[in-house]
């Protein structure tokens, strides 16, 4: 693997490090499992490249590209918990809407944001190789990142989300709003997805309706591979744990892709992903003794 | 103080399967009284307790707690008022947090709650004396995950839960009827110290006649969603358990009874 094939597997891996924070707040702290990722990283992706083309601050727009992922995830828990509709299916139908949501955005399938300002234009003229600046300004945002949602999950509010999702009745006993609990988590889990979807248009200079499809299961992919991982520890290691498995996820791919052996292209990736993730669920069951029939 | 008026509860309603199962009940529990509810299943014992809790809505009847009607909030905007331990010991406190986490969310029960650090040792300082002063040694596993606890340890840290913030009207759903007997007698023990200490107002659900007698200060008996007896202490302490199962009988021979009219 070449050094450029390597820090971008690192830089991707970090990107997708927020689908993997936003994935393991919905899945794991609210067992709230939510499809909506697969619509509100493109649409991330979309609000940031239209802002940036009509020359709003880079920052700006990634900050209105997180609150649109904020309301698509408030959407699907709204419905969810109001109506009382199966949490799967009212983040498909959140997510299907909005593929045509994100195309309205854009206009068109694709925008490139190439030789645009964007929030790296000052790493850039930092002088660095471009290949490095770019995993070390998402390092740097990862970080503070797993220091602010390891933070948020110890306060009052983040430990109330969290009995939420372990025990809703005991939660409720206790006077806490399940229902805006729900919605609050759900909005910021899709807001961080969101701004993963801003960060890989910017590192990579487009945005494309497409590029959501399977966020979730790679979202999927680097918690689970992250507590494989480090299944130990407190808050700060368990939100960690999500970034080091997205970051090895990718790595794991691009080694994949390099051994000539195994002959796999770029369009196996998701077939590849699916197998990763099904392993991996089904491990530990494999270990558990069967009764016998 | 626990009052409800004329409490009427109805499942399934206008459904072949339709339940009557709370009748125009009403009860007064003054402050620091401790009542024991008794009544076979389906008397309506857990469904005064869920109605009084809010998980319940009556079809008539008023509750009020502290002097204040909370007929018509939901279960969660209760929670300031009345704290509960249910049956099931994993229902009364979450397994995937630590023992200090539970605490923690209990001692901000009913109120608000913010984006300060719910474990900061100033704020846990004022929790960790209570839970001392039990010397069952949790306050030394606060960073354990209650997992690691057993159905009797959990189900005395959710009676401890119960007790950290300030309301002082506690409901306890058959909170020992999931224990052995070991476990069930130091819970229950923990119970009786509680309400003491912290002048609790404690409505007790149980299936034992016994414990029904022997603990609290009062002891009422539920039938077929009606309250068929009512009795404090100082006459309690003269009821055995015979006299209340011969009252149990009597309750359910005239039922008896009127079903025998009807079907001769």
């Amino acid at each position: 693997m070449s050094a450029i094939a390597f820090f971008g597997a690192v830089e991707l891996g970090l990107v997708y490090a927020f689908v993997a924070l936003g994935v393991f707040l919905s899945f794991r702290i609210l067992d709230f499992p939510d499809l909506t990722v697969d619509g509100s990283f493109p649409l991330g992706a979309a609000v940031v490249a239209v802002m940036i083309i009509a020359d709003w601050n880079p920052w700006l727009a990634t900050a209105v590209a997180c609150l649109a992922g904020a309301m698509a995830g408030l959407f699907t828990a709204f419905v969810s918990v109001r109506f009382q509709i199966l949490h799967l299916l009212a983040s498909i139908l959140t997510m299907i809407a909005l593929f045509s949501i994100n195309l309205r955005v854009m206009g068109r399938p694709n925008i490139a944001i190439l030789n645009q300002e964007t929030v790296l234009t000052p790493i850039y003229e930092l002088g660095l190789t471009s290949y490095l600046a770019r995993p070390a300004f998402v390092l740097v945002l990862a970080a503070i990142g797993v220091i602010l949602l390891a933070w948020f999950l110890r306060t009052d509010l983040g430990l109330a989300m969290r009995a939420t999702g372990a025990n809703p009745r005991m939660a409720r006993a206790q006077g806490v709003r399940v229902g805006a609990q729900i919605m609050g988590g759900v909005a910021l889990s899709n807001a961080m997805v969101a701004l993963a979807g801003a960060l890989f248009a910017q590192t990579n200079g487009f945005a494309d309706v497409t590029s959501g499809v399977g966020t979730i299961v790679v979202g999927l992919a680097a918690v689970i591979v992250g507590e494989t991982l480090l299944p130990r520890g407190g808050m700060i290691v368990a939100v960690a744990a999500c970034v080091l498995g997205s970051v090895l996820y990718r790595l794991a791919v691009q080694l994949a892709l390099n051994l000539d052996f195994l002959g796999l292209t770029p369009s196996d990736l998701n077939l590849a992903t699916a197998v990763l993730v099904l392993f991996t669920l089904i491990l530990p069951r494999l270990r558990q003794p069967r009764p016998t029939q | 103080m626990i009052a409800v008026h004329g409490l009427s509860v109805r499942f399934s309603a206008g459904t072949p399967l339709e339940r009557h199962a709370l009748k125009n009940v009403t009860l007064e529990v003054a402050d620091q009284e401790f009542c024991c509810v008794i009544g076979s299943n389906g008397s309506g014992k857990s469904t005064l307790l869920s109605a009084i809790a809010g998980d319940v809505v009556p079809e008539a009847g008023r509750v009020v707690l502290s002097d204040r009607d909370v007929t018509r909030l939901a279960a969660q905007r209760r929670a300031r008022l009345v704290a509960r331990v249910f049956q099931d010991p994993l229902a009364g406190s979450c397994g995937r947090l630590t023992i200090g986490e539970n605490l923690a969310i209990a001692s901000r029960r009913g109120a608000r709650r913010g984006l300060r650090d719910a474990l900061a040792p100033g704020r846990m300082r004022s929790v960790l004396e209570r839970v001392a002063e039990l010397e069952i040694g949790l306050e030394k596993r606060l960073d354990q995950p209650i997992g690691s606890l057993s159905g009797g340890q959990r189900q005395a840290l959710a009676l401890i839960m119960a007790t950290l913030a300030p309301s002082s009207v506690v409901l306890l759903d058959e909170h020992t009827a999931a224990l052995d007997p070991a476990n069930a007698e130091f819970v229950l023990g923990l119970t009786d110290t509680l309400a003491k200490r912290f002048e609790l107002t404690v409505l007790m659900v149980t299936h034992s006649m016994r414990q029904a007698l022997e603990f609290g200060t009062r002891t009422i008996m539920l039938h077929e969603g009606e309250i068929v007896l009512d009795v404090r202490d100082p006459e309690r302490k003269d009821l055995t358990v015979e006299d209340l199962v011969a009252r149990f009988r009597r309750a359910r021979g005239q039922e008896l009874a009127e079903d025998g009219l009807l079907t001769s």
